[in-house]
């Protein structure tokens, strides 16, 4: 723990006003910034001595569709030397342009491809951004929130045409999506007794 | 007059056989030289992710058992992890041993069928009928506890689903008593053998450099001589209190990747038969009426029992709003589930960060320069299944 706070305070004091905002939660670090200061706070926490984040764990986006800014992007990193992981995070609009990492972390390629996939999010610079695991021809981004559960096409094979063809999705009993916002109080409650 | 260089783009899979699941790979070759692969996957993919972000926490467990579907409960830990964490259940220590138990032997089930299969896609038929043999009683194991040999939807936030049932205990125990000997006898037919080694030896060689700039974990990464393990440097559940070595490779091949996982499954039985004697008594679930349902007979007696249990089945529990990643070292590599909740009882996002999917993505640097032959080689030793590649 002592070790993280830290890590914290080199990484605060060394990137200054490039972190927006950071925090310890769950043993982990979690730091908020600017789009367009990506590349030099990935190269600081790979290159730096203090931090040695030298291992991509993961990129993915949030859907929030009500924000002006829509998109989060997170960025996991780990320090397999430090033996810390940090959570790197910031906020995009829905049209922007993110620049790639995959200069500095090959495996930035695939993950950028699917984070490109499935919310649509661009990056600049990446050396061959397709789609990745949505079928040959796939239009619309699935992981977005307004992207219906069910899909739009449905595909199978046809007697008639002896070939393989998509249809829209028919449904017999639509998707039910229950309310269930009740006064039950959830988990909280509990807690706050046993304190007592 | 010179002679034109034609290169040929051979398509392996959908379909293949050594394709370990549905993998198409565009190679292009010049004569027998592989000199790219590019690999078109989401042919598995059912997009759990976008389905577990409209299902409660309690039913988006069984969408973990069909990510890697050989090792199910490695990866439904994970996600009870998460929700622990957010949750701040304490997990009761018997609950604690299950699960190591089960994970473990989730580890076995899954190195079993990819050492097997990795000789079969080299020649050898044999090690695959002497270990599914093994497989099968593994999966028994769960049968038991879980009613289902592979989609065992077992583990729960704050403990497990039931407890053992009667003599499991001791059959477990009579597995991991003759269990090291079919190794022994696995490692007769393969690892001395000439055919074998000519196969593997310095085919697929990943630097220890290479290894971390491409984000390989578990054996990937072990192989090439990285001593990183998360259940010794980030440990969960109750690994700290239990004694296992961690085996690392020397030269990074396929050959030392192989010799990992034998030693790993060593390493699994010891732990499980720690677990089996070291087995405490208590309950398997955290005692929270808010997140556990409560016994059949408590039901038939407590109102209080009732509406809790008919509350965790319509709306399933809160989880305050929160964001966190958290990790697990399933049999292929570090498994991480991200998750952002919201307060409401589903999660607003759930990102499931899959080893396969960044081992798959260095084919193309693997392969590079090695023969058609060696595909299939390197493709076993990476241990791919698509049901996680794809989600």
């Amino acid at each position: 723990m002592k070790n993280l706070e830290n890590l914290e305070k080199i990484i605060n004091s060394e990137l200054t006003s490039k972190v927006k905002s950071s925090k310890i939660k769950h043993n982990q670090i979690y730091l908020d910034i600017e789009e367009n200061d990506l590349i030099n706070v990935i190269m600081f926490l790979k290159n730096n001595n203090y931090t040695k984040f030298k291992q991509l764990i993961d990129i993915t986006a949030v859907d929030y569709p009500e924000n002006d800014r829509r998109f989060k992007l997170v960025y996991l990193l780990l320090s397999h030397e430090k033996n810390q992981r940090l959570v790197l995070s910031f906020a995009i609009k829905e049209n922007e342009v993110v620049k790639s990492i995959t200069s500095i972390f090959p495996a930035a390629n695939w993950v950028e491809r699917e984070v490109f996939d499935m919310y649509g999010i661009e990056f600049k610079d990446h050396p061959d951004l397709r789609r990745i695991l949505t079928d040959y021809g796939f239009e619309g981004f699935p992981l977005r929130k307004d992207f219906p559960l069910t899909g739009h096409d449905e595909v199978r094979y046809s007697e008639d045409e002896k070939k393989v063809i998509y249809e829209p999705v028919k449904l017999e009993q639509n998707y039910r999506n229950f309310d269930y916002e009740s006064p039950w109080e959830g988990t909280k409650y509990i807690k706050d007794l046993n304190k007592k | 007059m010179t002679k034109e260089k034609k290169t040929l783009n051979l398509n392996f899979g959908p379909q293949h056989p050594a394709a370990h699941g549905v993998l198409r790979l565009i190679l292009e070759l010049d004569g027998e030289v592989v000199e790219k692969a590019d690999p078109h996957i989401g042919l598995l993919h059912r997009g759990t992710e976008k389905l577990i972000e409209n299902k409660t926490y309690i039913q988006a467990v069984p969408y973990f058992d069909r990510l890697d579907y050989v090792a199910p409960m490695n990866q439904e830990h994970a996600f009870a992890l998460a929700i622990e964490k957010i949750l701040k259940i304490d997990v009761p220590i018997r609950a604690q041993y299950i699960r190591v138990l089960f994970c473990e032997i989730g580890r076995i089930l899954s190195h079993i069928l990819n050492i097997t299969t990795q000789a079969m896609d080299v020649g050898a038929l044999t090690p695959t009928l002497w270990g599914f043999e093994e497989r099968e009683t593994l999966m028994g194991f769960y049968e038991r506890v879980s009613g289902s040999r592979l989609h065992a939807n077992y583990f729960r936030a704050g403990g497990v689903h039931q407890d053992l049932p009667k003599g499991l205990v001791d059959d477990i125990a009579s597995f991991c008593e003759k269990f090291p000997k079919i190794i022994n006898d696995l490692e007769t037919l393969l690892t001395d053998n000439r055919i074998f080694k000519q196969r593997n030896v310095d085919i697929g060689v990943v630097t220890k450099q290479d290894a971390l700039d491409y984000s390989f974990s578990g054996v990937m990464l072990r192989g090439s001589g990285v001593p990183w393990d998360l259940r010794k440097s980030q440990p969960y559940d109750c690994y700290e209190q239990l004694k296992f070595k961690i085996p690392i490779g020397k030269n990074g091949d396929c050959y030392d990747r192989y010799l990992c996982r034998i030693e790993e499954m060593r390493e699994s039985t010891k732990i499980i038969y720690q677990c089996l004697t070291d087995l405490p008594k208590g309950p398997i679930k955290t005692e929270d009426g808010k997140i556990s349902p409560p016994s059949k007979k408590a039901i038939k007696q407590s109102m209080e029992a009732l509406i809790h249990h008919f509350k965790l089945f319509t709306e399933g529990y809160r989880v305050e709003e929160d964001e966190i990643y958290t990790a697990v070292e399933a049999p292929k590599g570090e498994f991480g589930v991200y998750l952002i909740s919201d307060g409401s009882s589903k999660p607003y996002k759930c990102k499931i960060r899959a080893p396969g999917f960044m081992h798959l993505q260095a084919m193309d640097y693997l392969i590079k320069g090695h023969m058609l032959a060696d595909v299939p080689a390197v493709l076993g030793s990476m241990d791919i299944v698509f049901g996680e590649v794809d989600r």
